[in-house]
């Protein structure tokens, strides 16, 4: 099972690094709206509670879009069908497809996370960075897990452009709440982490029920 | 698939709990001291959301039978119960912003996470029938339907305590504090109005059920009586050539 699941994850992450389609797409798309956060709250600087709603309804954002072109490559290119007749375990899909959207996930923090802290906080990302990464790893599983289960269960639908975000929004509110409430003590000027372990829970508590529950109910879609 | 079974005889004890529920509501609840009056709609309110919570989590359980037994009166029961938890859910928000708007001052207050968890929730099951309709087949419609309600279920307790853990308490937890708090005349009452709102939920469920089947039914029937016709037509056909 993870050597299938192995195999299909490189093939994304090779499909993607060839076509850069959703990645370009996930980090303009952020850069854009780190610029629009400017002029809509018309602020140079922020911090606190304000940077980080910013920083994750953009990443929500970001994966939203991920998410709707999960299954494209396959959809498009009759790959579908092909993953269905092999002999493997829809779970290894599952694990593929979310592994990916991780490692999407982390390599548009990569870019959005500097852009950010140049664009609007100046520089003061460092303060409170083994944190905020821990806060965003944990954030990006729950993404991940939710976003993989999501885009199958749209997979099949007609208006899966407008089912797949209207989906996962709701779906995602827990993990804004708890990587909001964990980064804004750490994005605020002499940062700080309160309540940290708290939201590190909570977060790894939704990672564990997502996955878990995703695992359980995947060999029920994409069959046929 | 018969669903119509005893559906009077529920809907005649539904009137009866409803008719005893206002009852008590009106004439045999005291007031409450500091909010008067408009505290009454405690009564409905907070029944209303209860109900339609258990209703969403049944719809997930039923997908979970659906799942194993791939039967379709489970994925009958899966969306009956969401579709009315909708409907309810619709009442709860309206009910608890009235209550919000007379005992706090505003409409919609943020504070308070029971309000703003059942929103959330609220609005993930608003997505269930744009998803369902857009699968054409009717097979895959149920079971992808399914993987929905399974997954929402576990959401829902996961969201009220995201929800719960990030705002400081603004609800009156009347039954986890000390007793005494609510007096007995008040919770009988109370029980009263959730067990008349269960079986309104109930009955109206059973009934939503009858005329899907009945509308199922008299569908296939349609169908085959348009074929019967049809052949005639063609042996007409053959017969006057």
């Amino acid at each position: 099972m993870i050597r299938t699941a192995a195999i299909l994850f490189r093939k994304d992450l090779l499909v993607e690094v060839r076509t850069l389609q959703s990645l370009t797409a996930m980090v303009l798309f952020s850069v854009m709206a780190f610029v629009l956060f400017h002029f809509g709250l018309d602020r140079d600087t922020i911090s606190g509670s304000l940077a980080a709603g910013v920083l994750w309804v953009t990443l929500l954002l970001a994966t939203v879009l991920a998410v709707t072109r999960l299954f494209v490559a396959e959809r498009e290119q009759g790959g579908f069908e092909t993953l269905l007749l092999a002999p493997i375990d829809r779970t290894a899909v599952f694990v593929g497809k979310a592994a990916s959207l991780f490692t999407f996930l982390v390599a548009v923090e990569i870019v959005a996370l500097p852009a950010f802290d140049i664009l609007l906080l100046q520089g003061t990302i460092l303060d409170g960075m083994p944190q905020l990464l821990a806060v965003v790893l944990l954030a990006d599983v729950g993404l991940a897990a939710v976003g993989a289960l999501v885009a199958a269960l749209g997979a099949e639908t007609d208006a899966r452009e407008l089912v797949v975000p209207l989906l996962l929004m709701p779906l995602l509110v827990p993990v804004v709440i708890a990587a909001a409430k964990a980064s804004a003590p750490l994005l605020s000027e002499p940062a700080a982490s309160a309540h940290l372990g708290r939201w590190l829970l909570m977060l790894t508590f939704y990672d564990l029920a997502f996955v878990l529950v995703s695992l359980g109910v995947f060999d029920y879609l994409l069959e046929d | 698939m018969v669903f119509g079974n005893g559906l009077r005889a529920l809907a005649l004890v539904t009137a009866a709990a409803l008719a005893l529920a206002m009852g008590l509501i009106f004439f045999y609840a005291p007031l409450e001291a500091d909010q008067g009056f408009v505290q009454k709609i405690f009564y409905l309110h907070v029944p209303l959301a209860i109900v339609a919570l258990c209703g969403w989590v049944a719809g997930g359980i039923f997908g979970i039978q659906l799942l194993r037994t791939g039967d379709r009166k489970w994925d009958y029961r899966s969306y009956v119960a969401i579709h009315m938890s909708l409907i309810y859910g619709v009442a709860v928000l309206l009910t608890g912003s009235i209550w919000a708007k007379a005992s706090w001052g505003h409409w919609w207050v943020w504070g308070e996470p029971t309000l703003v968890s059942f929103l959330i929730v609220f609005l993930l099951y608003c997505t269930y029938q744009p998803m369902r309709f857009s699968i054409a087949d009717p097979e895959k419609q149920g079971r992808y339907a399914a993987v929905f309600a399974i997954t929402a279920g576990a959401f829902v307790p996961l969201n009220f305590m995201a929800v719960r853990l990030a705002t400081p308490l603004v609800h009156p937890r009347v039954f986890t504090r000390v007793a005494g708090d609510l007096p007995g005349s008040m919770r009988l009452t109370w029980l009263v109005s959730l067990v008349a709102i269960a079986l309104l939920f109930v009955t109206l469920c059973k009934l939503e059920l009858t005329s899907k089947s009945a509308k199922d039914n008299l569908r296939r029937l349609r169908r085959r009586l348009e074929a019967r016709d049809e052949a005639a037509a063609e042996r007409a056909f053959v017969g006057a050539n």
